[in-house]
């Protein structure tokens, strides 16, 4: 079975979600969990490192949807950070790069958050 | 000279066949299937990545729409490779699915309607070179995917 699992850091204002594995419709729930945890903790600033995923699907990708808009109305977003080329062309084909930040490195998107304070 | 490259094929897949449960943690099941099947055939690897996420959307729709989540659904997925011609078979046993009901997704319009499904229709029409839905009621639906060897991913 896919194995997929997301860690956390606070870095201050700015929440990095790590993301680990094979993220589809089985597993798109975990993320969603990690998601709604930091929302119910009013942490609206978050940067997802795409380092260690290996595989994503349309599910997978909903869960950035889902999401999205609770952020932005409270002044947060969601920037998305170090995918690889296989996992960007899927974002790309679907056209997420018009709705989110992508950025090469975690600390370029973590940078872009402090910029606008 | 025409028989060695038959000779060759043959060594490779002819027809494969998976039945597998409707539930989400037999997706990853169905991935392995699609990818040692494409290897051994020879795509490049980026073509066998856009295959298998084809294969996972199709039957990520199977489970969510044509089963409506029951688990206990059969989804077969049988594979053929003739003329460098890769073709994957997905049966199942659910609602009919009317594909010219789902329009092409407009992200913005997700966006505003907090709508998340539905794009994995489009990725699946993207990433290969044939789609095609045949449902009977009350027997079968089948979708249809195939991809030759030699087109661009």
């Amino acid at each position: 079975m896919a194995e997929f699992s997301t860690s956390t850091k606070d870095a201050g204002d700015i929440n990095v979600i790590y993301l680990n594995g094979y993220l589809d419709a089985h597993t798109a729930p975990v993320l969603e969990n990690t998601f709604s945890d930091l929302i119910d903790k009013r942490k609206y600033s978050i940067v997802v490192n795409f380092k260690n995923l290996a595989y994503i699907s349309s599910a997978g990708l909903g869960v950035f949807m889902a999401f999205i808009e609770k952020i932005r109305e409270n002044s947060g977003d969601i920037k998305l950070a170090d995918m690889s080329d296989k996992v960007y062309n899927i974002f790309d084909l679907l056209g997420f790069p018009l709705l989110y930040e992508i950025f090469k490195s975690e600390e370029d998107a973590i940078k872009k958050f402090n910029e606008i304070k | 000279m025409r028989s060695s490259n038959l000779k060759t094929e043959n060594k490779k897949l002819k027809e494969k066949e998976l039945s597998v449960k409707s539930k989400t943690n037999n997706l990853s099941i169905i991935r392995d299937f699609i990818c040692n099947a494409a290897t051994e055939i020879g795509f490049p690897s980026e073509v066998i990545d856009n295959i298998i996420l084809a294969v996972d959307e199709a039957c990520t729709n199977i489970i969510k729409h044509a089963y409506k989540s029951y688990p206990e659904g059969e989804i077969t997925v049988k594979l053929k490779y003739a003329d460098k011609k890769f073709t994957i078979i997905i049966i199942d046993h659910g609602t009919p699915f009317k594909p010219e009901t789902v329009p092409d997704p407009n992200l913005q319009t997700y966006y505003r309607q907090h709508r998340i499904g539905g794009l994995g229709m489009y990725l699946m029409k993207s990433l290969m070179d044939e789609v095609k839905y045949v449902s009977v009621p009350g027997k079968y639906n089948r979708v249809l995917l195939s991809k030759n060897l030699n087109t661009s991913p």
